[in-house]
């Protein structure tokens, strides 16, 4: 099944009115919250102040600027010494689990994966209080030896704080191409006299490198993008918290902000485009008959104990801030020690007593942004595969391309086109609670949409063909055998759209208006401000990766039980 | 430049090899001499593959040992046994230019450039591909990939050659072209080859010898014609050729009586399945005299499958079927479905195995 297949159920199409009426509104809708925003910020950064005509003076006051500058070269640094650190923590997990009988290698790679369910910034508090001057592991050097490590200071904090938390991008694709190469192409090697870290540098690192440049190229546009975590740690000058600043101190007319957005948008799609330049020509997807995998050997003792040594340092060094934070929402006092100097519940109280809204929030607001992206993402795929409307494949690719927006740039954008318009109640549309759901729903669309493309290619076009050669109509057709043999991709989407957006802050930091309409994330960022606030906010964070531990868990139940139902299934 | 080798024989002996629970070889010996063409054939999940991969080292086994040309290598690594593989999948990197898949196995070997590229020239030269050498695998057709596949492994000169199934991803065309230029080329090397394979006709005409796998166990060893004219079990004369297997009954006197009841002369050893080939057998009319040094079967035409220059008839004899051939000549009409007819079987080419 590919796209384009000249199938019966996709030919009559064009002129089925009910499609291009779907197509037109789902048009609408990209345009009105993906694409209008995001042009209206790349047509303010080539305007002059108050607006009309077009310059570049804007871009060359932008690099005249010594703040501006640094910030902009900070951030590029901050991204790559990230992907660097992230590689060092991937690299021994992924080449150990697939390439040795490793015991635990199931669990090593579950944990390695957990990190990604925490929002970065809430951990960030966690890993001073454990890496910071002060912190757990300093104060313990200094008392033993007398020496104090750095790991939080500036940009080395954030550093640290985003490797830990993007690593898992780089594990889960570096993994998956390591057991996507055929083990012969490994024997082949042996057989001709290669073995050893030979064999690893000539054969299989070459052969997972798509893989690994999938994985770090998301790792490296995540962390430039990331508003949150700069900002929290107290690091003002990158770009995401640079365009935050001048946008909510100096104003919506300044041009810096747009500046900053356009480059962010540049930044995104050069490494996109890098990372497609580094894969062209080399789908290494290698399983043929015989088995995939790399062939896994025992581990000598040796080996064994520096294996399992590395694993653990890192495991440790990934799951702090989640240890960390868990004490923190449970400590009375935790400063200038190495642990907390006693424990209570009196964070869990406050929070669910005073702050409940933030958490009620967080599930309307990610629960109707998950809803809209799976309606939407549903209804592209299905155009895009099962019908020839036209413009279809463009709805797709606008739709995808809010992976190269940042949550900064749509938040920005949102503001600049909505601030003026203002509801009945007077109230300005920009700050309805509304916007919050729909700049979510833009930026998780392309999960969702995926979800649904993956779904659908699997529903054999066959059965659709069978219904409507039993008399179904084509609504019929979708509403009786599509949509039930989706659900189960539907349903993944759906709760990987809403776990992603319940702990998204960059976005909505911009939108927030007041905090009664703020979600759990940016009230953690508000508790982080005092000193006060850390127990709450951390006890907020632990409801936060509470939300997305079982959502995340209930996805792949999803979809576990999908594929077994699925399994007995004649066909794909 | 020749890419001669000092080709050596290999030496199985007593190998039990298991996976877990699974015996996958049960005490298997072989010998294969130097610049022999070797085949191992059986059915999927016979221990054919096995064998192989522990003659290469990918494999250990529990007990036994492999001698290469007198060494015992059981204990070496794949990389240190001088053995050439070509995977059934071929197995090239698709991150390496023809030439420099080919030259691979000599940078390991630590061979001087000059050296090497004259070695990757010849063995592409010896399969036909010099051309192609800039190309990446992907860029080639299955036919070529194998090539490729087959010259990089004797550019390194191993002392063996081994094979998994290299024709099972050619098209039917092309096995064979290609198996007539395998033996062409091992002729050449004098190279001690050894062939796994699932088909007979491929194992018959390119091999020296074969040996028949099933279960775990070698079954026989033998030229092919040996296999197919004497056959030491059933398994080995089913699985080779055709069969016609009755089972036969000792009666009072000694003798054994066929389905139908012709009386027949039967071994002393316990054999009493007779079996013979399609060819040696006569289709007649009940009513005609049976000729001399024939045992004579009856029954009824089943089916019949013309295959042009014979007509092979399956026969209902009693509660068992038979297959013969008969010749065709052109315009006859021969037997029909449901005729009566009569199996006349040359009683000196009935051979008897053990149930």
């Amino acid at each position: 099944m590919t796209t384009g297949t000249t199938s019966p159920a996709a030919t009559r199409s064009l002129g089925q009115p009910g499609t291009l009426v779907v197509a037109l509104l789902l048009a609408l809708f990209l345009a009105a919250f993906l694409v209008i925003p995001v042009m209206t910020v790349m047509v303010a950064a080539f305007q002059p102040k108050g607006g009309g005509g077009f310059t570049l003076i804007n871009f060359v006051d932008f690099f005249a600027n010594d703040l501006f500058r640094r910030s902009f070269w900070n951030s590029v640094y901050v991204a790559a010494m990230s992907v660097l650190l992230a590689t060092l923590f991937a690299v021994p997990l992924a080449y150990f689990t697939t390439r040795f009988d490793f015991r635990g290698a199931a669990i090593v790679q579950t944990l390695g994966i957990i990190p990604l369910i925490m929002p970065p910034f809430a951990g960030a508090v966690a890993m001073q209080l454990l890496f910071g001057r002060n912190g757990t592991i300093n104060l313990l050097l200094d008392q033993a030896f007398g020496f104090r490590i750095p790991f939080m200071e500036g940009l080395n904090g954030v550093i640290f704080v985003e490797a830990v938390h993007y690593f898992p991008f780089i594990l889960i694709n570096l993994s998956a191409a390591l057991n996507a190469i055929d083990r012969t192409m490994e024997e082949a090697a042996q057989n001709l006299g290669c073995s050893g870290f030979r064999l690893f540098r000539r054969i299989v690192f070459p052969l997972a490198m798509p893989g690994y440049v999938a994985g770090a190229s998301l790792v490296f546009i995540k962390v430039f993008d990331d508003l949150a975590t700069p900002l929290l740690l107290n690091v003002k000058d990158m770009l995401a918290p640079q365009a935050y600043l001048r946008i909510t101190s100096v104003g919506l007319t300044d041009p810096m902000g747009y500046v900053i957005s356009v480059i962010l948008i540049v930044a995104s799609l050069v490494a996109m485009y890098l990372s497609t330049l580094a894969l062209k020509g080399k789908d290494y997807a290698t399983v043929q008959r015989g088995g995939g995998g790399l062939s896994r050997r025992a581990l000598g003792p040796m080996d064994a104990l520096l294996a399992y040594g590395m694993i653990t340092l890192v495991l440790l060094l990934v799951l702090a801030p989640h240890v960390g934070l868990l004490l923190l929402s449970l400590a009375t006092i935790w400063s200038f020690s190495p642990l907390p100097d006693a424990y209570t519940l009196a964070h869990y109280a406050r929070v669910f007593s005073d702050s409940g809204q933030y958490i009620w929030n967080t599930l309307l607001y990610a629960g109707l942004a998950g809803l809209i992206d799976v309606v939407i993402g549903t209804a592209i795929a299905y155009l895009v595969l099962r019908t020839r409307t036209w413009g279809a494949r463009w709805l797709d690719a606008v739709a995808m391309a809010a992976l190269a927006v940042p949550g900064v740039v749509l938040g920005i954008g949102f503001l600049r086109t909505y601030f003026g318009v203002t509801l009945p109640s007077g109230q300005s549309l920009a700050a309805f609670w509304g916007m919050i759901v729909l700049a979510l729903a833009i930026r998780r669309l392309p999960y969702a949409l995926r979800a649904s493309m993956a779904g659908l290619q699997q529903v054999s076009a066959s059965l659709e063909e069978a219904a409507q050669n039993l008399g179904a109509t084509r609504g019929r057709t979708v509403r009786r055998i599509v949509l039930p043999l989706m659900t189960g991709a539907i349903a993944a989407g759906f709760v990987t759209s809403f776990a992603t957006a319940a702990v998204e802050l960059s976005a909505t930091m911009m939108l927030v208006q007041s905090s009664n309409d703020a979600p759990l994330a940016y009230g953690l960022y508000v508790f982080m401000q005092s000193p006060a606030g850390r127990g709450a906010g951390a006890a907020l964070g632990v409801i936060a990766v509470v939300i997305v531990g079982i959502s995340t868990y209930i996805s792949n139940r999803i979809v576990e039980r999908d594929r077994a139902g699925r399994a007995g299934a004649p066909g794909h | 430049m020749s890419l001669k080798a000092q080709s050596a024989g290999i030496e199985i002996e007593n190998v039990d090899l298991s996976y877990g629970q699974t015996r996958v070889l049960k005490d298997v010996s072989l010998s294969i001499r130097q610049g022999e063409f070797f085949a191992f054939l059986g059915p999927s999940g016979c221990g054919k593959t096995t064998l192989l991969r522990l003659i290469a080292g990918f494999n250990t086994c529990q007990s036994g040992r492999v001698l290469i040309g007198g060494k015992d290598v059981s204990a070496l690594p794949p990389w240190k046994r001088d053995v050439g593989m070509v995977f059934q999948s071929y197995a090239l990197w698709p991150h390496m230019s023809v030439a420099r898949n080919v030259a691979f196995g000599l940078e390991e070997r630590r061979l001087p450039r000059d050296q090497i590229e004259d070695r990757v020239d010849s063995a592409l030269d010896i399969v036909g591909l010099k051309h192609l050498k800039d190309r990446k695998p992907s860029q080639l057709s299955g036919g070529q990939q194998q090539r490729v596949a087959l010259a990089r492994t004797i550019a390194v000169r191993p002392k063996v050659l081994l094979l998994d199934e290299p024709l099972s991803n050619l098209d039917a065309r092309m096995r064979v072209d290609v198996r007539r230029e395998l033996r062409a080329l091992q002729q050449d090397l004098k190279l001690t080859t050894v062939f796994v394979t699932h088909d007979q006709e491929e194992a018959n005409t390119i091999s020296d010898r074969i040996a028949v796998m099933q279960d775990g166990r070698v079954q026989q060893v033998g030229t092919p014609q040996e296999l197919y004219d004497a056959p030491a079990n059933l398994f080995v004369a089913g699985f080779l050729g055709t069969a016609n297997i009755l089972a036969a009954e000792r009666q009072a006197d000694g003798r054994a009586s066929l389905p139908g009841g012709v009386r027949i002369d039967l071994p002393d050893d316990g054999r009493t399945r007779a079996m013979f080939r399609p060819q040696n057998a006569r289709l007649a009319t009940p009513g005609d005299s049976v000729s001399t040094g024939r045992a004579r079967l009856t029954g009824t035409i089943s089916h019949r499958e013309f295959l042009g220059s014979t007509v092979r008839y399956g026969v209902r004899v009693g509660a068992s079927e038979c297959l013969v051939d008969a010749p065709h000549h052109g315009g006859e009409q021969g037997f029909r479905l449901g005729d009566p007819v009569a199996v006349d079987v040359d009683r000196n080419r009935i051979l008897w195995l053990a149930d």
